[in-house]
Parts: C-alpha cells; structure tokens; sequence
C-alpha cells in the first residue's frame, strides 16, 4: 500500500492501471483533461496504450476495439464530450462489452462553463444512448472514491460484461487529498472466452449487437435485462451519517454530499435532526432504502447542482409519504453549508 | 436473387449458420453485387497468407453489416463509420492479430471521414478495403460522397450538382498525401484483368500489415445494380465509362520496401514495475503513519498573486498534514475566484473526516497581498487568525475578533536570497505559531515536493526562519493557540 496527496482525477488514472486497466482514449477537455494527461503519462510506463482521440465519438469507439479484444480499457470526458460518446456506450452495452467511462460534469446546456455542475445527472444515468440498457452509475465524492470505484468499476463492468460509469464533478476531479494505493491486482481470473483476440481459441467469437428478428433482439433484451435486475438487487451502494433519528434527510451525490455532511455536523451543534443519505450508485438508485426513511422522517431535502434531476428519483421512492423539497444550485455555483443550513431553518420555520 | 459463391476459401463459412433464413449458402448481397467478389478475394487472400486464426473482421454499418456471416475469423461489427476507430482500439489492444476494416464510401468518406484520415495519419497497423459504390446501398440508394456528378440517387432526384452536394470525394488521392501510410491502391472489378489486379492489391495490402509496414488500404469499384436501379452487365460498363475517368485506377502510395517493420514490444510487467510506474514506489512511509484523533480542524483560505507560490504553500502544508495523519484537502481557487490575476487555495486540516473542501468559513486566513487580505478578512471566523505579509501589506486587519500574525515574510525572504521563499516563511510562521504540523514533517516533505537540490535548502531555511517568527508572536501574545481545535 501507498499513501499519496493527489487529485482525485490522477486518483482514478492510477486506480484504473491498478485494477488492470491497459488502455486509455481520449480527447481533451477541462475539467477532465488530467485523466489523459496522467493516462498519457502512465500508461506508456507499465505497457499500456494512451491515444489521444480525433474526438470523443472515436475515443468510445477505439474503447470499443479494445473491449472486443478482452483488454481492460476506459475513455473519459466531460459533459459536451459525454454527450458524443453516448451512441457508442449503447453499442458497448448492446455488445456486450465491459469498460469503463468517467464523466467529470461541467456546466450546460452547451458549451456552458467549466465548473462543477450535475445537470449530466440524466444523461448519465437514464440511458442517454439509444435503446433498452442501463450501466451502473458511480458517484465518488473523495479521490480516494475516485482511485477505489475506479477500480471496482472495472470488477463490476467484467462481472456483468456492460460499461460502467464515473459520473463526478470539477472539485472532486480538481481537489487533493490523501489515497490509499493497493498493491496492483494481478490482472483477475477474467473469463475472456467471449472476446475476439486474434487467436484460435476466439476465431469462432462475433461482437455484435445486431439481431434482425424482432423475437431475437426481444429475447437479446431480455438477457441483458436479467443482468440490470441482478444489478439492482445486488450492486445498490449508498453512504448515511446521523441518519437514525433524522427527521430531515439530506440526499445528495458527489461533491454536494461533502457539503451536506457538513451541514449535518452543523445542524445537530445547533440541536437540529438532521441526516444524511447520500447515493453511491446513481443507478442501481437507493430507492428502497430511501423509501424506508420515508417512513421515518418528517421532510426530504435533496440538494443538486442542477435544477432538479435525482430529485425525480427520490420523489419516486418515495411515494409521497413524505414531503420531498429541492435546493438547487446550478451553472458552477456549489451552495456552502452555511447556506443550506439557513435552507433548513427556513423550512423548519414553516 | 442471392449470388452463390462457388468453392469457398477456407477463410469464409461453408455454411452461412450466423445467416438467418432457411438458405444458409447464398450470400444476402444482390446479385452482380461488388461485395461478394470483394469477400472472396479477402478470404483467398488470409487463406494464402495463412492468417485465418489471427484475422479480426471489423463489419461497418452498410450492405457488408453481416460480413460475419461468412468470414470464418474473428468478427466484430461496429457504428456507423467508426470501423477504423474500432480497428485502433483492436490492434493496440491485440498487436499479434491482423485487423480488417471493411467499408462503404457512406461508412468511410462521409460519416467515418475523420476517423479514416485520423487512423491513416497515425499509420495504424491494419488494413482497410474501401468498396466504392458512389451510393447508399442499404438504405436504398441515397447519395454517397463518391456520387458522381449529374449520377441521380433517391437524395439527388433531379442529379447531384456541384453547387448543392460538391464534387465527388476521390479517398486515395486524399489520404495519399499523408506521409504515414505505406500503400494505397484503386482497382476496380469489372472484367478478369481487373479482377486479378484487385486480388493482387487485396493481398499486398494484408501483407503489408502481416509484415508490420503500417497502415494500407484498396480502393474498390465496386458496382451496386440495386442502388443504381441497372442490370448488373450495365452496371460494370457505367464503372468503366463514368466511375473511371473520374476515379482513375492505379497506386497512390507504396513505399513498402522503404519502410522498416514496427517493432512489436511484448514484456512483462511485475507489480513492483507497475508500482514505479505509478510513481507509488515510495509512499510506504506515509501509508504507516497513524491517524490523529480529536485535534479539530483547521480550515484555511490561503490567498496571493499568481506567482507568490500560493497554491505550493497549500500543498506543501497539506503534503506534511497527510504524513503526520491528518486527514487534509486541498483545493485551488476554481471558477470566478481565479480572476485578475489572483491565486487562492482552500486548505483543510483536520482530526477527522472532512466534509465540504470548500472553505466558506475560514478559522485561518493567510494573505500575501493587500487585495486577498481585504476580500477574505470579512469570511474569518470569530477568534480566527489572519496571518498576513506585513512587508507588503501597508494596512492591518480591521476586525478586533480576530489574531492578527503580522510576518514581514517577503523581507525576510530577500534576506534568505529570494523574494520567492515568501511563502515558505509564511507557512513556516503558522506552524511556529500554531504548531498544525510539526517542523521537522514540513521540512521532510519538501525533497517530495520540490526537484532542485539548491531550492530544497532555500525553502527549508525559509521555513525555520518562519517558525522562530510564529513562535515570537506566540510568545508575545502569551496565547496558546493549539491547532484550531474546536474552531471550523
Ligand atoms: C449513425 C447512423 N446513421 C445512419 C445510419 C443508417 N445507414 C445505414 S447504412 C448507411 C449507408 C451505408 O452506405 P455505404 O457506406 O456506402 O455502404 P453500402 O450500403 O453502399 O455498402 C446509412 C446511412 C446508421 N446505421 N447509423
Ligand atoms: S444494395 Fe447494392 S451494395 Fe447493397 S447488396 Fe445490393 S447491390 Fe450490393
């Protein structure tokens, strides 16, 4: 093990090469472009390939190439970006390929800016391809979070044979701190019987993700189906603090859950009973945790940098059993405790 | 409808099984459809060079979708247009293999366009076969970039027109101008002879790649009866009348014998290697250093101009928090902060787990200029510190809240030989003053932090003349100040 003050984006770079990882695509773009540059830099180092893409839309499909090979593999962007790989990781998770792909959210619509936003939240998280699939939905909130999802991501991608996201923000990109390196894995026991790697054993393999018959993508539909219900019942992760007696519960992702626990570290000062439930996983989604807080506490206060799109989730789960309320920052503003605590004791003023 | 093609190359399927259907040996290509011969050429081609085990197929989106029907290879079929993308991340992934992409003029020159110029100019080690049939096949005769002028697709009713679609994109001549690929060649496969110039240029192109040359790709006049609503017998007499003249035959590029075969490096990495390649060979130290308990939490907005070592400071007391275990971050000024020639930094060092990295709220202000003193002074907390350059800053704190740490770091700095240790007297007068870290930590993580020899000395003087200033105010306000404990 080694510990080492670093940013949470050259944090997941490291995780990855740990986990594995032996190849990196990517084009530039703030504030993503450390992870290519310490890709470009690592990689070439313990034999891996860095190429620097002629656009997101080959970086996704040059992963595609190298998934199809049974290489661990990963691209990342930010959001403009993200928004070109989409078409790519549905043929990812049409084909069946494992990868992983971090999006490091700015602001948007559009060019937008370049500070830390969620407003990906949905195109991340629903789908945003075309089609029927889903992809498990990391949030970390730490660079250690950045180095330990990364490489559970690709455990995750292998054991489901589906792409696996990294959806953060600027800060956690951006922000310093100590990580806990492990040794490297010796690369796992992965069954690579699917792929195509140029050899005899693979020479009868296909990747593809056409099926012509409409019985025969209906049933190709239904296999990868299995596989979301088999994430959702086993791969939901999510983080409470001061949760039991809450009877306000924070729910927020990412940087913002970092803000929120500080605000319950304030809130309880001032006597006031106030939790924290945070998602992990953005899909799977905690729905049935957060449903049974419903139960329990008085008001639900989700907090986003966007004007509202986990909310949707939450409201979801929680079925109307309790109040669910919004305080949304967006275009790069990131709300300080200070004022998410005034939040609250307007709310519980009435 | 289907042509059936006749004595298999051991590098196409006997059976069609992957063809759904009940007929499992004819080809769902039209007949007097290009594509067909195409296939056999290449099969031929792999069986000669005896590749088969090793052939990636890379199947486009276009008529040649279901190319895996019949290659007995590895097959994998791609997006739209992305086939030489997908190729990349094959060939670097699995250098051994040979790599196939296969594809239309729609897949290769309109919407794949920059991906083929791209992976051409890296000189990508697989080969790529161009079937140009000036038209959408499968979605039923759409213009294609290779359309010739006047040539009436269901896109160009009425004939495409220079004015409105451009000329016809002519691949080879384009690509034939970048300097990494090793052979480019068009042929056309109309009659016998040329027919046995395509099956030439089919496999010098493979061997290309087989003997590791670089990046190779055949130019195909294909015909496309369908498309172009002809007979198959007028379709190969409208290449040769109207495709030729203008798409004329022959070889762009073949400096083969020129270049030198790409080494293939195949080494294994250990974990020791993979942790010197991560630059993680010696963290060992730190990753043993307990954790502290209940020492509070100091939350610290450091502030100057660009180029007074700012952010440095801030992570040089981060660096030595982490290895005296605490839990630290640190986070540069980011978004409207960072404007006019400012820089700032958020540094948290605390005995527990650190919530928000943003500090809206400093217990510790350090200012190495008038405009950062005057700007963060109002966000201190009550009874926190302001450290502040007092060499350059002609005015003091107003609050009465507060401790302010006046340390003349610019002028003791020039005395140590260089304005620029500023910052380390500063940081080494909040340690003297509050003893966050210890000296000795601050002084041990400098070589991390700093390369040259020389500036390792100069900041570490900085630093001790720095903590005998925080320990002279200490001693003067006859406070003991701890680390900030209780204070956020
Ligand atoms: C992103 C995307 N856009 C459009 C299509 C529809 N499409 C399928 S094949 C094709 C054109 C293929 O033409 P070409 O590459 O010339 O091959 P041919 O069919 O003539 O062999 C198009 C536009 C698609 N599948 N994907
Ligand atoms: S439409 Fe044209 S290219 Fe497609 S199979 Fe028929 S003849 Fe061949």
């Amino acid at each position: 093990m080694a510990r080492e003050l670093i940013k949470g984006n050259d944090a997941l770079v490291k995780g990855a090469i740990l986990a594995g990882c032996r190849s990196y695509f990517g084009y530039p773009i703030t504030p993503a472009s450390e992870i290519a540059e310490a890709a470009a830099r690592f990689m070439p180092l313990v034999g891996g390939t860095f190429i620097q893409a002629e656009s997101e839309v080959a970086a996704i499909n040059m992963v595609y190439g190298a998934a199809s090979a049974g290489q661990r593999t990963m691209t990342a962007s930010s959001s403009p970006g993200f928004s070109l790989k989409q078409e790519g990781i549905s043929y990812c998770a049409g084909s069946e390929l494992p990868c992983v792909i971090a999006n490091i959210v700015r602001g948007g619509p559009g060019l937008g800016n370049i500070a830390p936003e969620q407003g990906d939240y949905f195109q991340t998280v629903k789908g945003g391809g075309h089609g029927n699939y889903r992809v498990i939905v990391f949030a970390p909130n730490s660079a250690q979070e950045m180095c330990d999802f990364s490489m559970l991501a690709f455990d995750l991608a292998d054991k489901y044979r589906n792409p696996v996201l990294i959806m953060s923000d600027g800060f956690t990109g951006q922000m310093m701190e100590p990580v806990d390196f492990p040794e490297p894995k010796p690369v796992p026991e992965r069954d690579e019987s699917w792929a195509v790697c140029g050899d005899a054993d693979t020479r009868p393999n296909l990747i593809s993700s056409i099926y012509l018959e409409p019985e025969e993508l209906e049933a190709h539909i239904k296999k990868l189906k299995a596989k979301y219900d088999e994430m959702q019942r086993t791969e939901v992760r999510y983080e409470e603090y001061e949760a039991d007696d809450a009877e306000i519960m924070l729910i927020g992702f990412g940087i913002v859950s970092r803000v929120l626990r500080s605000v319950v570290d304030r809130a309880r000062e001032k006597g006031l009973k106030v939790g924290l439930l945070r998602p992990i996983t953005l899909w799977p989604f905690p729905s049935k945790r957060i449903a049974q807080r419903a139960k329990q506490v008085e008001t639900f206060l989700v907090v986003e940098l966007s004007t509202g799109q986990m909310v949707e989730d939450v409201q979801l789960a929680v079925m109307n059993e309790a109040p669910v309320r919004l305080y949304w920052r967006a275009g790069g503003v990131v709300p300080t405790a200070e004022e998410i605590l005034g939040e609250i004791e307007k709310m519980i003023e009435g | 409808m289907a042509k059936k093609i006749l004595k298999k190359p051991d590098a196409l399927y006997d059976v069609f099984e992957r063809k759904p259907g009940v007929d499992k040996t004819m080809t769902h290509y039209c007949p007097g459809c290009g594509h067909g011969i195409l296939h056999k050429l290449i099969a031929e081609a792999i069986d000669d060079l005896g590749v088969a085990d090793r052939t990636i197929f890379v199947s486009p989106v276009g008529c040649s979708v279901f190319a895996y029907y019949y290659f007995d290879v590895g097959n994998v079929q791609v997006a739209h247009g992305r086939a030489p993308a997908v190729a990349t991340g094959l060939k670097r992934a699995s250098p051994n293999s040979i790599v196939i992409s296969y594809q239309g003029d729609g897949d290769l020159a309109a919407i794949g366009g920059n991906n083929i110029l791209q992976a051409a100019n890296r000189g990508e080690l697989f080969t790529v076969f161009f079937i140009n049939n000036g038209i959408y096949g499968m979605t039923g005769g759409q213009m294609a970039p290779t359309t010739l002028i006047g040539q009436k697709t269901t896109t160009t009713p009425y004939g495409r027109t220079i004015r409105n679609e451009g000329y016809p994109i002519r691949v080879c001549e384009l690509l034939a101008t970048l300097e990494s690929p090793v052979y480019i060649e068009r042929t056309a496969m109309t009659d016998a002879k040329n027919i046995a110039r395509t099956r030439r240029a089919v496999r010098k192109a493979l061997r290309c790649q087989v003997d590791r040359k670089g990046f190779s790709l055949v130019e195909v006049l294909s015909s496309c009866p369908s498309g172009w609503k002809v007979e198959p017998r007028e379709a190969l007499k409208w290449i040769e009348e109207k495709m030729m003249p203008y798409f004329p035959l022959g070889v762009y590029k073949d400096v083969i014998e020129e270049r030198e075969p790409v080494e293939l490096v195949e080494r294994t990495y250990t974990s020791a290697d993979i942790m010197k390649g991560l630059a993680l060979a010696d963290g060992e130290a730190a990753a043993r250093a307990p954790r502290h308990e209940d020492v509070g939490e100091m939350a610290m907005k450091i502030a100057g101009f660009g180029g007074q070592g700012i952010l440095f400071l801030g992570l040089a007391l981060a660096e030595t928090g982490m290895d005296e275990g605490l839990h630290v971050t640190w986070l540069p000024s980011y978004g409207p902060e960072m404007r006019g020639g400012t820089a700032n930094c958020h540094v948290i060092l605390s005995g527990r787990r650190v919530g928000a990295p943003l500090v809206s709220i400093p217990n510790v202000l350090i200012a190495l200029n008038r405009p950062s003193l005057e700007k963060f002074e109002p966000a201190l907390s009550e009874g926190g510190l302001i450290l502040y350059d007092s060499s350059l800053i002609d005015i003091s704190p107003s609050r009465k809240d507060i401790i302010p740490l006046p340390v003349p770091a610019t002028k003791l700095a020039d005395e140590l030989g260089s304005t620029r240790a500023a910052n380390m007297v500063a940081m080494g007068a909040l340690i003297g003053y509050t003893d966050v870290v210890s000296v000795d930590g601050a002084i041990a993580a400098l070589p991390r932090l700093v390369k040259r020899d020389e500036l390792i000395s100069l900041n570490e003087a900085a630093i001790r003349k720095g903590v005998e200033q925080g320990r002279q105010l200490r001693a003067k306000q006859k406070v003991a100040v701890g680390t900030g404990k209780g204070a956020r």
